[in-house]
């Protein structure tokens, strides 16, 4: 990155960033990196993290795909949160500053990374994967586009935590309310015609937390880096739960 | 024990498993699904939360003649097209196993609950690809690739994650394998491993290792690879005294957007999208009378890159090729190819329903690898002789079985990361069965695998991991890049020679224990510099162009002298032949011919 970036267009740009490393801090500080970023080209948040961690090689933060589809690096950045790899500086950065985050509501583990446990468990609640009881056939079941289409907005999630930790019931009740990501999965096999255990899924989430702790906040949906909405999803489980109660 | 004390194997603690599978792609967790549902004690070691693997980034499709838009499609023709494709330097029989067992990988992968888009008739739709034929390549084009619009690849890797969870597979999430345990014997007995967040290192032992490291396309400054595709299996494999074979085939893969290095599927132009120069000229008619945009993509990265440097590249620098879509109106591309619409606007400011994406041939993968044979088995050659090597198999990109030869036809690496880490995981559920009795590891021999870290440790002085990544970067970007040459490449052989003390002994700044990333870097720039090196050293001794190796000084292919793959052992750096397997088991072998398009 930094090596075809020619020296005349270039302009200081102050981060600012969580930093915290147990071994040596008792407690987390923000500290601030002056780095070089060309004025005449956007670059993501991702790419001002580079240089920042090449002056500061101890920053720790999680990375892989850089271009929004492994959900690695997921972080509040001036407030909100969303994927660093693919937020411009130009949509991110505020009177030439830019505040870097980890995702709030988890346990920071080192700087801008948190332990994701908690929300890996909740998605697990919901048995995220296909559950059938007929013989498969020799080949594909049969979905029409239709049924298809059902699954669109729902299976393109990656799993980045923007959505769960930006949502104050989860940050209340993180072991009990599964969070937006879970439930957009859960729906996203409620809604598969192929699945044959709806019945059971509705009935792991008639508790008062799991799914009814949602209180339409919509966070989640404000800030999902793939534009999808699980506030969506929720109230259709919520219409399922009621309708079948009515029957 | 924490992974940044002073390590001795005598100390370390043990974890147990039937089976470690490191790396939790699509092949890792294809052959771990298989190990944990027959019930064997398997664990993936992931450095990255399995859904983070670059498997997920693989967009248009995965290639198998299961025969729903065409009822007559045969996996004989898909094996024609790839052999084809290789260059005639895959292996056939791999080849005729991946091809005929595939719609039997793919239709499981659809049970598993993969969201395969779908022909009005409900099954699975499928998309042309590149360098696809019916009948032989006497029939024309074909649509072969199997695609959940154009996000294949994270559909596969969620729903293979999604199966194992279901299987109860163990992930160690986040762990990093530093090297292999070779026992007395010379076989693999496991690796040492930290889990990243806390530091605490272990010798896990286990009756098979599974290598399933993926690519690494980060020796080059410009790929389509994600940030983490260092080459780690291969780097564990050369330092263990095992060979690469082919390394020096790297695809180029015609469509990267331009700055940015990130993958437009060959999908574009499967659904109807072309290339265009300058000129507005739809250049590949020229190249390519037949096929034109759906040559293999070697032929098509080769005549972009042609374009460029006769003059007619687009943009003030004439540097690029615009790939026009607009033509197939929004319906198509805003549904079929909804993830090329965002990553276009995000990284090129361009929607692809009106203008057109700028792109460039880009490093996109490493058709060579760690040599197997059809169950997964890695192999070397011991006096001209292939010989397993007890204990370690590896699949998918890592791998090199070889069905891509020398080039790698598109969708054909989902198809092969499925089917042979399925295979992987049958044979060691099969030898499991059997017994498997290795001899244990020596202290000395734990000591081995832990000789880079306990350096990288005591470092106190020396240059560090991003200067020399970049200095490795350009110069394979530079001297091995689409076309090759003695002169440039000597000179990056020898750059390269210059920084390999350094890189053996790269200065660790921050030696902290939790989740430190600079340590992490570290070891991954010493595997990205062996394979970066075993590319370079192999590909200058390769006299020829074939596929994607393509050298102005050796224009013509050279079937007299090098039908054959290469081998390399970094310990005395020579390149070795070895024999291209023509002994399909069902069909009559494929005979080297012209390639044209």
């Amino acid at each position: 990155m930094s090596s075809v970036i020619p020296v005349s267009h270039l302009q200081t740009l102050r981060m600012s960033i969580y930093r915290f490393d147990p071994s040596i801090d008792d407690k987390p500080y923000m500290q601030d990196v002056d780095i070089e970023v060309p004025t005449d080209k956007d670059i993501m948040v991702l790419d001002a993290l580079h240089l920042a961690k090449a002056k500061e090689p101890s920053l720790s933060y999680r990375r892989s795909c850089r271009e929004g589809v492994c959900g690695s690096d997921g972080m509040n950045i001036n407030g909100k949160n969303g994927l660093a790899c693919i937020t411009p500086l130009s949509e991110a950065v505020k009177r030439n500053k830019l505040t870097l985050r980890p995702m709030p509501g988890l346990p920071v583990i080192r700087d801008l990374i948190v332990d994701m446990k908690l929300f890996y468990d909740q998605l697990e609640k919901v048995q995220p994967y296909l559950i059938t009881k007929t013989d498969n056939p020799e080949k594909e079941r049969v979905q029409s586009p239709e049924e298809r289409e059902e699954l669109d907005g729902l299976y393109e999630c990656i799993l980045c935590g923007c959505c769960s930790t930006s949502c104050p019931s989860f940050w209340w009740n993180p072991d009990k309310f599964l969070g937006p990501a879970a439930l957009l999965q859960s729906w996203r096999f409620i809604a598969d015609s192929r699945d044959e255990a709806t019945e059971e899924r509705l009935d792991d989430l008639e508790d008062a937390f799991s799914l009814y702790r949602c209180h339409g906040i919509m966070n989640c949906v404000s800030v999902c880096p793939k534009g999808l909405n699980p506030t969506e999803a929720i109230s259709n489980i919520r219409n399922k739960l009621i309708s079948r109660k009515r029957q | 024990m924490k992974v940044n004390e002073v390590i001795n194997a005598k100390d370390l603690p043990v974890m147990e498993f039937d089976g470690i599978i490191i790396g939790g792609g699509g092949a890792g967790l294809r052959a771990s699904l298989q190990l944990a549902e027959s019930g064997l004690n398997t664990a993936v070691i992931s450095k990255v939360f399995p859904t983070r693997s670059h498997t997920v980034s693989a967009q248009g499709g995965i290639t198998c003649a299961i025969q729903s838009d065409d009822p007559d499609d045969d996996w004989r023709w898909h094996m024609f097209d790839t052999v084809k494709g290789s260059d005639y330097i895959g292996d056939q029989e791999a080849i005729e196993y991946m091809c005929s067992e595939g719609p039997k990988a793919v239709f499981e992968l659809e049970h598993m609950g993969l969201p395969f888009s779908r022909t009005e008739e409900g099954k699975i739709y499928q998309r042309p690809f590149g360098g696809q034929s019916k009948d032989y390549g006497k029939g024309g084009q074909a649509t072969r690739t199997c695609a959940a619009a154009d996000r294949t690849g994270h559909s596969l890797l969620h729903t293979l994650y999604q199966a194992n969870l279901k299987a109860g597979t163990n992930f160690l999430n986040e762990w990093f394998a530093i090297d292999m345990v070779l026992n007395d014997d010379g076989a693999v007995v496991g690796v040492v491993a930290f889990e990243i967040e806390s530091g605490e290192i272990f010798y896990i032992r286990s009756k098979a290792t599974v290598l399933a490291t993926g690519g690494a396309g980060r020796i080059y400054a410009s790929t389509t690879n994600a940030l983490i595709n260092s080459g780690d299996g291969i780097g564990m494999a050369l330092r263990a005294g095992l060979p690469v074979q082919d390394i020096e085939m790297w695809q180029f893969h015609p469509t990267g957007i331009h700055g940015a290095g990130t993958l437009v599927t060959e999908g574009c132009r499967g659904e109807g999208g072309y290339l265009l120069n300058k000129d507005g000229e739809r250049f590949m008619e020229r190249y390519a009378p037949n096929s034109k945009d759906l040559a293999g993509r070697d032929v098509v990265a080769r005549s972009m890159a042609q374009e460029i440097l006769e003059g007619r590249g687009c943009g003030p620098n004439a540097d690029h090729i615009f790939l026009r879509l607009d033509h197939l109106g929004p319906e198509v591309v805003h549904k079929r190819l909804p993830g090329i619409t965002e990553l276009s606007k995000t990284f090129a400011g361009v929607d692809p329903a009106v203008q057109p994406i700028p792109v460039v041939p880009t490093c996109h993968y490493m058709m060579g690898g760690v040599p197997t044979n059809l169950n997964g088995q890695v192999i070397t050659i011991k006096e001209g002789k292939d010989t397993v090597i007890e204990g370690l198999y590896a699949a998918g990109e890592v791998a090199c079985v070889s069905v891509h030869g020398g080039n790698r036809l598109g969708g054909n690496s989902l198809l092969d990361l499925v089917v042979f880490g399925r295979s992987a995981g049958i044979h060691i559920e099969e030898s499991m069965k059997q017994g498997v009795d290795l001899k244990k590891a020596s202290t000395d021999d734990i000591d081995k695998a832990l000789e880079r870290l306990n350096r990288l440790n005591s470092s106190t002085e020396g240059e560090q991991v991003a200067v020399l990544k970049e200095r490795m970067q350009q110069n394979m970007q530079n001297n091995f890049g689409v076309f090759r040459r003695e002169d440039l490449m000597v000179k990056g052989i020898e750059m390269l020679n210059d920084s390999r003390e350094a890189v053996e002994n790269i200065y660790l700044q921050d030696k902290s224990a939790a989740f430190n990333t600079a340590r992490i870097e570290a070891l991954e720039m010493q595997n990205l510099f062996e394979v970066a090196e075993a590319t370079a050293i192999t590909a200058n001794e390769r006299k020829e162009s074939r596929g994607a190796h393509a050298r102005d000084d050796y224009p013509e292919r050279n079937d007299d002298d090098w039908l054959k793959h290469s081998i390399y052992f970094s310990k005395t750096k020579e390149v070795s032949k070895r024999d291209v397997n023509y002994r399909p088991k069902t069909v009559q072998a494929f005979q080297p011919a012209v390639r044209t398009y």
